[in-house]
């Protein structure tokens, strides 16, 4: 009913303007928190399309990581154009997610989420054994050209920042219009009963097929992002299971009431695991898995669900 | 009257286990068609292997001169043949208009269409009027699953005929429904499929309803069709008598009915 200007619009264009205008004073250091957060930021978007589905991904640092090294592997042989990288990055997880969604389409629950761990640990592990893609060592990642331009230092890292913010609002709002669509809304659909789904008059597996390639477009591009924010990729850092649990950690803190949720989620994880590592780097393993409890028990639909209970509370005061 | 379903020689075996067997069944435009039998006789086993949940083992099924053996679901609700369930299939956290709404969206669009907004003023209007003319308006913003389950059939029967199907099969329409409902419910059910022009062919265990609302029964016995006959006849039928209406007698005797057998 309402067009494409709605609440969700103005707050991540209000969000995108303050990120642009704080990018010229940040830190150094805290401008690498924001990159790493809204890389791991996206890759929780994608989860989130898939969870409203009521699918449940361990190896979505499959598509991260792949995003990550076609990245770094296409700087190898000369191409260092930003834009380009970023587009090749994304699109080639697109496409692995096209070709294994023939197969995890017809797959649910923790069949579904298992699968995606079983390939993410096969990527891992040729990446791990191959020479060709720096083994376990990785590879570095020069900072991108952006259209022949190139920066240094801490310019670099602003530009940078500031087109991967823009991108992220873009991505988030094409995110946003899809779940908004016939297609986004069988998401709840496919999750509440398949059976009707079918009888309605629409296969189901297409739907999650489709699900399961915006998951891997935008896991993908999130992987881009991190490969310039750190500067390096290895298989460890980017393909082992725990960066996939990483991603689960943020859509539960998250919740997935909004496609700001796992921005904002990203954010407060990254906060959170900083400050631990800085303060107790003895035991943040252990404040990362009781912030995560804490979360489970009091905010089972996570952080956004403050946002909607407050504004619920203002409605009715 | 134009032919809508044709099915012949339908047969159906799980193993040893034959569940349909020797089936012919040929449904007229505009019939309104009753299918008894006790439990376990092949009923729904027919209207699954008709609206290609099962795949028959042997058989014939044309529905509007195409043969349908072989098609998913999907493919034949898009052709105009679509179903409701003994229970009702719905998406239990969604509101009533949610639920339709959402229905009047995949059949009205398809392909790249499909990323269009599924909310619109247009089919807003459209929604309300189904919800209308199934009486279910006054619970257009309940959850589904927090309706009665009279609703509940009411809303699925409505999701199954967002297509205006040329035939529609119901399970079993009033199981779950009281006693003091079962007529209203029916009544609004098929005043609305009379709007609709919509050919019914439907599932029941009540002889009350199936004798006020059908024009031809269809028994069920076994896996076999033991009696093909307008309404009237067939409930004189010994074999019907014996092999269906006398497991029914304590069901009608409990609803106040006379009685049969």
């Amino acid at each position: 009913m309402k067009g494409v200007y709605d609440k969700t619009f103005w707050g991540l264009t209000i969000g995108l303007v303050a990120v642009l205008l704080l990018n010229l004073f940040l830190a150094d250091w805290l401008r690498g928190i924001g990159l790493q957060s809204l890389s791991r930021g996206m890759v929780a978007l994608g989860l989130l399309v898939l969870w409203r589905t009521g699918l449940v991904s361990f190896g979505h640092a499959l598509f991260f990581g792949f995003g990550a090294y076609t990245a770094a592997l296409l700087q190898r042989v000369g191409i260092n154009d930003f834009f380009v990288l970023l587009l090749a990055g994304t699109a080639s997880a697109g496409l692995l997610a096209y070709g294994l969604g023939f197969l995890l389409r017809r797959y649910r629950a923790i069949y579904f989420a298992l699968l995606n761990m079983a390939f993410s640990m096969i990527l891992w592990g040729v990446i791990a054994k191959l020479e060709v893609l720096g083994s376990t060592d990785g590879i570095g990642v020069r900072p991108p050209s952006y259209l022949g331009f190139a920066f240094e230092g801490e310019t670099n890292q602003m530009i940078l920042f500031a087109f991967t913010a823009i991108f992220t609002y873009l991505v988030a709002l094409a995110t946003h219009l899809y779940l908004r669509s016939t297609l986004g809304h069988l998401t709840m659909a496919v999750r509440e009963n398949e059976i009707r789904v079918e009888y309605l008059g629409y296969s189901v597996e297409r739907a999650i097929h489709l699900k399961y390639i915006i998951s891997g477009l935008v896991a993908g591009f999130g992987g881009v992002v991190m490969a310039f924010a750190v500067g390096h990729v290895d298989p460890d850092s980017m393909a082992y299971w725990p960066v996939s649990g990483d991603f689960v950690f943020i859509t539960i803190l998250s919740g997935s009431g909004n496609v700001a949720a796992p921005i904002i989620g990203a954010v407060v994880y990254e906060m959170i695991r900083s400050y631990a590592f800085e303060y107790f780097p003895h035991v943040w393993q252990l404040i990362m898995g009781g912030s995560l409890l804490l979360i489970i028990m009091f905010l089972p639909d996570g952080l956004w669900s403050l946002l909607e209970r407050t504004r619920r509370k203002k409605s009715v005061g | 009257m134009t032919n809508v379903l044709q099915v012949t020689d339908l047969h159906k075996s799980f193993g040893g286990v034959v569940a349909a067997d020797n089936i012919n069944i040929s449904v007229d435009e505009q019939e309104i068609i009753g299918i008894i039998g006790a439990n376990g006789a092949g009923k729904t086993t027919f209207v699954n292997m008709v609206t290609g949940y099962m795949p028959p083992t042997s058989g014939a099924i044309v529905f509007k001169g195409q043969s349908i053996i072989g098609l998913q679901p999907r493919d034949i609700t898009k052709l105009g043949l679509t179903r409701t369930f003994q229970i009702p299939q719905v998406f239990l956290s969604e509101s009533v208009f949610d639920n339709l709404t959402l229905a009047y969206g995949i059949a009205e669009q398809s392909g790249i269409d499909l990323f269009k907004p599924l909310h619109t003023e247009k089919r807003a209007a459209t929604v309300d009027a189904h919800l209308e003319r199934y009486q279910i308006k006054e619970y257009r913003d309940m959850a589904a699953s927090a309706l009665p389950q009279g609703v509940r059939k009411l809303l699925d029967i409505a999701m199954a005929t967002v297509r205006r199907p040329s035939l529609l099969m119901l399970d079993e329409p009033t199981s779950g429904i009281s006693v003091e409902e079962k007529f209203n419910i029916m009544d609004i059910i098929m005043n609305a499929l009379k709007v609709e022009n919509t050919t019914v062919l439907f599932i029941e265990h009540d002889m009350e309803i199936v004798e006020r609302y059908v024009s031809r029964v269809i028994a069920f016995y076994q896996g076999e069709v033991i009696c093909d006959a307008d309404t009237a006849t067939a409930m004189q039928n010994p074999k019907v008598r014996e092999f269906v209406l006398g497991q029914d007698k304590y069901n009608a005797e409990a609803s106040g009915n006379n009685g049969h057998a």
